[in-house]
């Protein structure tokens, strides 16, 4: 089975629990007066949950004849196991980025994730590569902060009792 | 309307939406040159700072600045590098890269220049005149209609998707509706399919989700594939002269006229837009042009060149014309600007023109000044703008995922966002991979509310779905939406079976 199936089969399951939510459950909530009116909170999700389920089964289906592959952007088994990797570390640095913004504060969580994603994709000259890193970290957030107005706390939490 | 009008002008030629212009023009010239990222990853990434400013006309003049320029970019990086930074800039490519191979590489940029100022001008003068006509008619529209119109808008943009996509297009897009539903809907005041969490109450953030299908999948692509970001310098695309003579002129001139209006046509329709505009003005200026210039086609030929870079100007301005007259986005791109319009409070539609001159109108005026800044700012600054090409992908990479985050932060102030982000960004580049288009996600994802409230009210006010059958502007609108969802995939079936019975 193709990738695109395996996609359409997720999302065909979604939306048999999204309907089973929307037909069975979301009603329970809802008081007495508002099931005089003709539309419940329900209604336009049933709707949904429906048309979605018959259109992926149109996708398992093949009903419609598919292009080339040539339309493809990319070919997912051409792509060499290295650059997998490389991708995968670069997102564990973005879920490490969001869960330590706040601890680390602005400038020392994004000098970390810059850099590390830098040297990830090959930057050796780390003096250079820290230079323009911190220069273009903290003019970021002088533009954030002081321009457009918007906080953002720069230090660390623990060093906030110090400064 | 002149009164309208006036007022803006006098908020268009603001110093600060006059900096506004300049400022986006040529951050999107910038960041639109660099291969492989469009310019709704462009306009994602620029929302929050357009959202911060606070004042909806001067937002939505930079980020409208910020879409021409990306358009411009794009075709710069077409002719110098033969990288196109945008789909709708490929075509300029045909006829771009070998006009710079042959040494040209200047002449080639001032062609793309003119050709984009007569376009986009041409765009902008046309939207004056068909965007009040087309408010005026939409003002006898009642929510029945804009509920049927929202439909032919969304299946309009799934039957454009092309062959053996129109199912895969209409999946996203009612995935992008079951999202859309998450969180407190305005009609109900309940929330629905939270799933108990906290941070889902209000729903999941436009600006989130237009960042994970954009942005997130175009700059993990570039390093699953480097030689997507590979900028081949080579010196036969030095940019030398720059002037073109008149008898050149003299040539592209019927060309450019044809495909101004040809690409603003297109780019009125729903689901058209840029790209298909391109490519049909390239088609039917190589299919109308005489023997010997067509031979020319491919080889370096400067209506090849001219008949993409006006169409696709030209159309991007026809995309303005349903978003502010309709409220209903034709494009991705207009997706994402009809969802900043609506995190400022304005509510594009008809009533716009009526209710907010300054800002119909000042974006309308801007769009002149962003074609004329494009023109006299950008072509005397491409050689040095084109520097940018020369950034190593070791410092643009990384970047372009500290700019997506900190967009995302920068608008919910929340590190759960983050989350979201990344866990949507991620599923958006397995849905790239299996080719699932993914604006129409994002473009049912931001009618999706409108769709449900307008649906609401007609069935509330029909004490049932009897508004369909009983208005028959509706009827004949729904009627349309079906034909042209069913019909490309009927007509598919219905030839692999005639394929089929052949090969037999």
């Amino acid at each position: 089975m193709k990738l695109e199936k395996y996609i359409a089969l997720i999302l065909c399951l979604i939306f048999i629990v999204y309907g089973y939510e929307a037909f069975f459950r979301m009603d329970e909530l809802l008081p007495p007066i508002l099931k005089r009116n003709p539309v419940w909170p329900s209604t336009f999700p049933k709707i949904l949950a429906i048309f979605g389920f018959f259109v992926s089964i149109f996708i398992l289906l093949n009903i419609e004849k598919k292009e080339d592959s040539s339309s493809e952007p990319l070919d997912y088994k051409n792509i060499i196991f290295h650059n997998y990797f490389k991708v995968t570390l670069l997102i564990l640095g973005m879920v490490l980025y969001a869960l330590n913004l706040r601890f680390l504060g602005f400038v020392l969580s994004s000098c970390l994730f810059l850099s590390f994603s830098s040297f990830l994709l090959g930057e050796r000259n780390f003096i250079k590569c820290l230079i323009i890193i911190l220069i273009s970290t903290i003019s970021i957030w002088y533009l954030v902060n002081e321009v457009l107005g918007i906080y953002m706390n720069p230090y660390p939490l623990f060093l906030k009792a110090f400064i | 309307m002149l009164d309208g009008f006036l007022i803006g002008l006098e908020t268009a030629f603001s110093i600060k939406n006059l900096f506004m212009v300049v400022g986006g023009c040529i951050i999107g010239t910038f960041i639109g040159m660099l291969p492989g990222l469009g310019p709704m990853s462009i306009i994602a990434i620029m929302i929050p700072i357009a959202i911060s400013i606070g004042d909806p006309s001067t937002a939505l003049i930079l980020l409208a600045g910020v879409y021409y320029g990306a358009v411009f970019g794009g075709s710069t990086s077409s002719i110098l590098i033969n990288a196109p930074g945008v789909a709708s800039t490929v075509a300029t490519s045909f006829d771009g890269y070998p006009l710079a191979r042959k040494g040209k590489a200047g002449k080639a940029l001032t062609i793309a220049a003119i050709s984009s100022f007569f376009g986009g001008t041409v765009g902008a003068i046309l939207l004056v005149f068909f965007a009040p006509t087309l408010a005026s008619f939409a003002l006898l529209f009642h929510s029945a209609e804009y509920f049927a119109l929202m439909i032919v808008g969304l299946s309009a943009i799934a039957a454009f998707a092309g062959k053996g996509q129109v199912t895969k297009a209409l999946l996203m897009t009612v995935t992008g509706l079951m999202l859309a539903t998450i969180g407190e809907g305005a009609q109900f005041n309940m929330p629905r399919f939270t799933m108990g969490i906290m941070d889902l109450q209000s729903g999941i953030g436009f600006i989130t989700i237009a960042m994970a299908m954009f942005a997130i999948p175009e700059t993990l692509f570039l390093v699953l594939d480097p030689s997507r970001s590979e900028t081949k310098n080579n010196n036969d695309s030095k940019i030398k002269d720059l002037r073109i003579t008149k008898r050149e002129f003299k040539e592209i001139f019927p060309v450019i006229s044809r495909q101004s209006i040809q690409g603003f046509l297109i780019g009125v329709m729903p689901g058209a837009g840029a790209t298909i505009a391109s490519f049909l003005g390239y088609a039917v200026e190589r299919n109308i042009a005489s023997n010997e210039d067509k031979k020319m086609f491919g080889k370096g030929s400067i209506k090849g060149l001219a008949a993409p870079e006006s169409a696709n100007n030209a159309a991007c301005t026809g995309s303005f014309v349903p978003l502010l007259t309709l409220g209903i986005p034709g494009s991705g791109t207009t997706a994402i600007l009809l969802g900043a319009l609506i995190a400022l409070n304005v509510s594009p539609g008809p009533r716009l023109m009526i209710d907010q001159p300054d800002v119909f109108w000042s974006v309308i005026i801007s769009m002149y000044i962003g074609n004329m800044i494009l023109l006299a700012l950008n072509l005397p600054l491409i050689p040095y703008i084109a520097k940018i090409l020369t950034i190593p992908r070791t410092y643009l990479i990384p970047f372009i995922l500290f700019f997506t985050l900190m967009g995302a932060y920068i608008g919910q102030n929340n590190s759960t966002e983050l989350l979201i982000l990344i866990i949507f960004g991620i599923i958006a580049t397995i849905l790239r991979f299996a080719s699932y288009p993914l604006a129409p996600l994002l473009i049912g994802f931001i009618l999706g509310p409108m769709l449900e409230d307008n649906f609401s009210r007609a069935t509330q006010l029909y004490d049932g779905i009897g508004f369909i059958w009983e208005r028959p502007m509706t009827l004949i609108m729904l009627v349309i939406s079906l034909l042209m969802v069913v019909l490309p995939t009927l007509k598919s079936k219905f030839d692999k079976k005639k394929n089929s019975y052949f090969n037999y």
